[in-house]
């Protein structure tokens, strides 16, 4: 029963596949699995939009939206319909192909991360042996969608938004590579699933996952970071900065394109959301044994809807950070402690079982940590500002 | 050290998340529909014409001396006068407005036409639920529209229109006494000579030139 439970959707693909004639059952089943997610994960971000508004709304001690059916639930469904129902504009000037483009490939590349997810025990789309540098590859040209939306729409805050982007981004998937790194290290592979099957075992009915490791603990934090950063998220949400550049890189969208690209950025967060916690939290597996009678795709999404909220909850609490200090923490203090992170994971591995590592591991990573905060973060003290041509 | 701050500032937030489910006084939203805030008595928006008694076309008040026509900067008001004359609240006939329209899509709200108005006539009201699907007409408010009783006026603006009553009745009763100063002379004159005097005693306290001015524009009206 907690077995067929677990497996209900394999089951189910299974069973409709039987009926079609054996040549096309491979393909069908694929077909299952792509739709299966194109259908789940706007859901999820349907739910996400919503909790995000009506979380950040309490956080700021207002209620959020709560007039569109019971407690505002209906609210994502009438800014799809909104979204759908406004007009798209084109401006006179943009190169008017790539400008449909931009958002379409967003969305595509965004979801082809999902494809070597393991979102369940058997439920892996494509279970590739380089899942994970599949996983970066198509990540990185999310870059490439947003720079054509900046470049073809011919407007300068969406041009500066891109500019922004594409620096930012770049300067933050060393980090994020780096610290995946790590646990490739650990593992032996770059198969998602076997990074899950490797922390998928429990002592004393706690688990293996990496984050309860000093490495780990250390790696997911900076993995947290540049994720983050990685996806436009605030604070490091520059690329978008309301304030300065109108909307970033999509000022010039509207309508159903704007729709695309607001889709795209969500589910972006999930699918990173989803390999930080295959990489540290132990994907699909439950935190406890006692727990693991519970299907292991609810672990899944429970992990991800987690990370989620930690987005939203960051959101509410920090503000922006300025250029020079987003390209100062990604060059000077996340890639140092990445690559010290390799060295740790080295460490860790070589030392043997027992307490010692533990210590040594975390007393160097913590001693690193404070190091860098002190001296690589301090504060520039520059004298009073001096004018050379306009005085 | 360095994620203190940002360790901190998730605990604001977490506590204001968490509170708002708690505690009713982190909410300041006030639900507007069904919930209001109170008026401050001072508020104001668009103005009205006040009337005395229960009749509103015999007790208005305003006597179409057009000052607020002319004070009015954006041009709002639009008064016709009439061409016979009513009572007024001393009893005196008075011209009274046969048109008198506010269009409230132009006012501005700057409460001009109260402060020149010498009848107490025009008041600032306190309702600002006047949204309507007809942009032209239904902004456009004639006299019978903007007519509210003075008991409304006490009860929007309530020290104001204290005020407003006192003055009145003091006036009021100024008047009363000249009328019956008048009469006594009268009477005495009566009594010394013994002509057909005319009763009334309001006459000479009638000014004379507002009715030469109103009857020709009302004649060149009725012409045209």
């Amino acid at each position: 029963m907690i077995e067929k439970a677990d497996q209900i959707f394999v089951l189910l693909a299974h069973w409709l596949v039987s009926f079609l004639p054996a040549e096309l059952q491979h393909a069908a089943m694929v077909l299952l699995g792509v739709v299966g997610i194109i259908a789940t994960f706007p859901a999820i971000f349907a739910l996400t939009v919503l909790l995000e508004r009506k979380g950040l709304g309490r956080m700021q001690n207002r209620y959020g939206p709560n007039r569109v059916g019971p407690y505002g639930l209906f609210q994502p469904i009438a800014d799809g319909l909104k979204s759908l129902t406004k007009e798209d504009i084109v401006p006179f000037s943009a190169d008017a192909v790539v400008h449909l483009l931009a958002p379409v490939l967003l969305v595509v590349v965004v979801f082809m991360g999902y494809a070597v997810l393991p979102i369940g025990r058997n439920m892996t789309l494509v279970n590739m042996d380089a899942g994970l540098l599949f996983f970066f590859a198509i990540g990185a040209s999310t870059e490439l969608s947003v720079f054509m939306a900046g470049w073809s729409s011919r407007n300068k805050y969406s041009l500066l938004g891109a500019m922004r982007a594409v620096a930012q981004m770049i300067s933050y998937e060393v980090p994020m590579l780096m610290s995946s790194v790590a646990v490739v290290m650990m593992t032996g592979s770059l198969s998602l699933n076997k990074i899950v099957e490797a922390q998928n075992q429990y002592t004393f009915g706690l688990p293996h996952w990496y984050v309860f490791t000093p490495w780990g603990f250390a790696g997911f934090i900076l993995f947290a970071i540049a994720a983050t950063a990685e996806t436009n998220r605030s604070p490091f949400d520059l690329p978008e900065g309301e304030s300065e550049l109108v909307a970033g890189y999509f000022t010039e969208y509207s309508g159903f394109k704007f729709a695309l690209f607001f889709l795209g950025e969500y589910v972006g967060m999930m699918g990173v959301s989803g390999l930080g916690a295959t990489l540290f939290l132990g994907g699909y597996s439950a935190p406890l044994q006692a727990l693991d009678f519970v299907p292991s795709w609810i672990w899944f999404f429970a992990k991800i809807m987690l990370a989620m909220c930690v987005f939203i909850w960051i959101r509410g609490t920090l503000p922006r950070l300025r250029q020079d200090q987003l390209m100062n923490f990604a060059w000077k203090f996340v890639l140092p402690l990445t690559l010290l992170n390799l060295v740790v994971a080295g460490m860790w591995r070589f030392m043997g079982d027992g307490w010692m590592r533990w210590v040594v591991c975390s007393a160097i990573l913590l001693a690193a940590y404070v190091l860098m905060a002190r001296v690589g973060m301090r504060k520039e003290r520059f004298g009073p500002r001096s004018y050379r041509y306009a005085e | 050290m360095l994620g203190e701050g940002i360790l901190k500032g998730l605990g604001e937030t977490a506590r204001n998340f968490a509170g708002s489910f708690v505690s009713a006084e982190r909410l300041t939203t006030v639900q507007y529909p069904e919930e209001r805030a109170p008026v401050i008595e001072d508020t104001r928006d668009f103005p009205f014409l006040v009337y005395d008694g229960s009749d509103w076309e015999a007790g208005l008040r305003c006597v179409a001396c057009q000052i607020c026509e002319k004070e009015c900067p954006p041009k709002c008001i639009y008064i016709v006068k009439s061409t016979d004359k009513k009572p007024d609240y001393v009893g005196k006939p008075q011209i009274y407005p046969t048109r008198f329209d506010i269009d409230i899509s132009v006012c501005m709200s700057c409460q001009i036409c109260v402060e020149v108005c010498p009848f107490e006539a025009i008041k600032m009201d306190t309702q600002f639920e006047l949204s309507t699907t007809d942009r032209f007409g239904g902004l456009l408010y004639d006299r019978k529209e903007l007519a509210r009783s003075n008991e409304y006026y006490h009860s929007i603006h309530p020290t104001e229109a204290a005020e407003v009553d006192a003055r009145l009745a003091e006036e009021k009763a100024k008047s009363d006494a000249k009328a019956k100063a008048a009469a006594a002379a009268a009477a005495a004159k009566a009594a010394g000579t013994v002509a057909a005097a005319t009763p009334s005693a309001a006459k000479p306290v009638t000014p004379a030139s507002p009715p030469s001015t109103t009857v020709d524009p009302a004649e060149g009206e009725t012409k045209g």
